[in-house]
């Protein structure tokens, strides 16, 4: 993996998967590692997205390595209408690695052959965010032990949500079996099921989950918006359906965890977060040492 | 009779003939293999009768022969056009056209969100399916359709 970048999640075989979580289980019990000094890391945030950024630069910091960068675009040179090829061109002299969040799909594919050091794609647009991925193959295998033969059920916007289409790809390796569960208009996009078709990988699809949720082995909760509808009345008959409460978990098997990429709005009611199966706040945390150990196998220090 | 048709658009002594394209994507193919920028002498016919398509066009290029990778990339908008090469007025070769696996540069990547359509950058396609050509961008990774392709 040493000096390759991140940008898809499909770059990464299934060896490359389980070594950056064996990595990042190093890094949960020993978060502070000093294998980044005197390196320098930019996080080029053009679009803003905080929660991202911060869990990066934390991981940087816990290693030791210093930051360069810019949160939003309004304070650097693109105002000035430099091209994003310019841009990683000059920032490339400077630094050791780049972490990279865009609006358009594909930039960090592009960045990657730009940049002299490796990239990492922070979220381009709609498309990719494969840190997101990784450290939700992080919790699921924390929580239940193992990544192979779970139950996994995906919740509300399968159409456009990227963080589930890029979990479908990776858990893939992991003989799952899915339960899809959305309204009509968010149903999974077909190439999803025919990839599925061809591993030979169970699904079912659902528009309602309350009664077979005891089933579940993790509950993949995501967004609903509302301006995904395009019929408005669709939207007020079904955002209840996806509410996820408390009183739903009473025959959940023991060992299922909830999780969610955040931030959530409604989909999750806020009497399920004190449940010891509410598990979406720590899955957030587990983004850091996920980070951790992304940075620093790509660097080849690990 | 077909001979008549041929003299439609005049014989050439030396070169190719492009023959069974959709009329609709003539301009499409004489822009693919740069015709604009050539300085051969160039026939082309558009709307006339064709038993396979119900119309086609032809294109007839003087003195020039083209590489198979550079005559395969119109394969995109003209699937089933057939090439003669022509030495002193005789046909000496058929060929038919294949589509590629690869496509770089000819085609715009369909998604507006792509940063090739926001940036100066060659574009760059795996050829998904090659019946009812589809092709995936790789920066992007969306599929462009052969009804939504455009060249660039
Ligand atoms: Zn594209």
């Amino acid at each position: 993996m040493k000096n390759k970048s991140l940008v898809s999640i499909n770059d990464f075989t299934k060896e490359d998967y389980l070594k950056i979580l064996d990595l990042a289980e190093g890094f949960e019990k020993n978060p502070s590692q000093q294998v980044l000094t005197g390196k320098v890391v930019a996080t080029l945030f053009f679009e803003p997205s905080t929660r991202t950024r911060l869990s990066f630069e934390s991981a940087v910091n816990h290693l030791g390595g210093r930051i360069i960068g810019f949160s939003d675009s309004n304070s650097s040179s693109v105002t000035k209408g430099e091209t994003l090829k310019d841009t990683i061109r000059i920032v490339s002299n400077y630094c050791d690695l780049i972490v990279m969040r865009h609006p358009y799909e594909g930039s960090a594919r592009y960045a990657s052959e730009i940049a002299t050091v490796p990239v990492i794609n922070a979220g381009d647009g709609a498309n990719q965010h494969p840190s997101q991925t990784l450290l939700d193959l992080y919790s699921i295998r924390k929580t239940q032990g193992k990544l192979n033969d779970l139950n996994i059920f995906l919740i509300g916007d399968l159409k456009y949500g990227r963080t589930v289409h890029s979990l479908i790809m990776a858990m893939s390796y992991f003989n799952p079996t899915y339960h899809f569960v959305s309204p009509d208009e968010l149903k999974l996009p077909d190439e999803y099921k025919i990839f599925l078709n061809n591993m030979g990988i169970k699904y079912y699809e659902h528009k309602e989950f309350t009664d077979i949720i005891s089933e579940a082995d993790i509950i993949y909760m995501t967004r609903v918006q509302k301006e995904r509808f395009t019929d408005p009345i669709e939207y007020e008959k079904t955002k209840n359906a996806y509410e996820l409460r408390n009183f739903m978990l009473s025959n959940t098997r023991p060992k299922m965890r909830i999780l969610h990429p955040l931030p959530r709005v409604n989909e999750i009611n806020i009497d399920v977060d004190e449940n010891p199966k509410a598990y979406y706040f720590t899955q957030a945390l587990n983004g850091m040492y996920i980070r951790q150990a992304i940075i620093t196998s790509i660097l080849g220090l690990k | 009779m077909n001979e008549n048709k041929q003299l439609k658009v005049s014989a050439i002594k030396n070169g190719t003939v492009i023959d069974h394209i959709p009329p609709r994507n003539l301009f499409k193919v004489i822009s693919i293999l740069g015709l604009d920028k050539v300085e051969n002498q160039i026939t082309f016919g558009t709307n006339l009768e064709s038993k396979k398509l119900g119309k086609k066009a032809i294109i007839k290029i003087s003195d020039v022969y083209f590489l198979d990778d550079e005559i395969n990339k119109i394969a995109l908008v003209a699937p089933q056009a057939k090439l003669n090469i022509i030495r002193d007025y005789q046909v000496i070769e058929k060929k038919v056209v294949e589509v590629p696996d690869k496509i770089v540069g000819i085609v715009k990547c369909f998604n507006p969100k792509c940063i090739t359509n926001h940036e100066n950058i060659v574009t760059k396609f795996i050829v998904a399916s090659k019946k009812d050509v589809s092709l995936k961008c790789c920066y992007c990774e969306k599929i462009t359709y052969q009804d939504q392709i455009v060249i660039v």
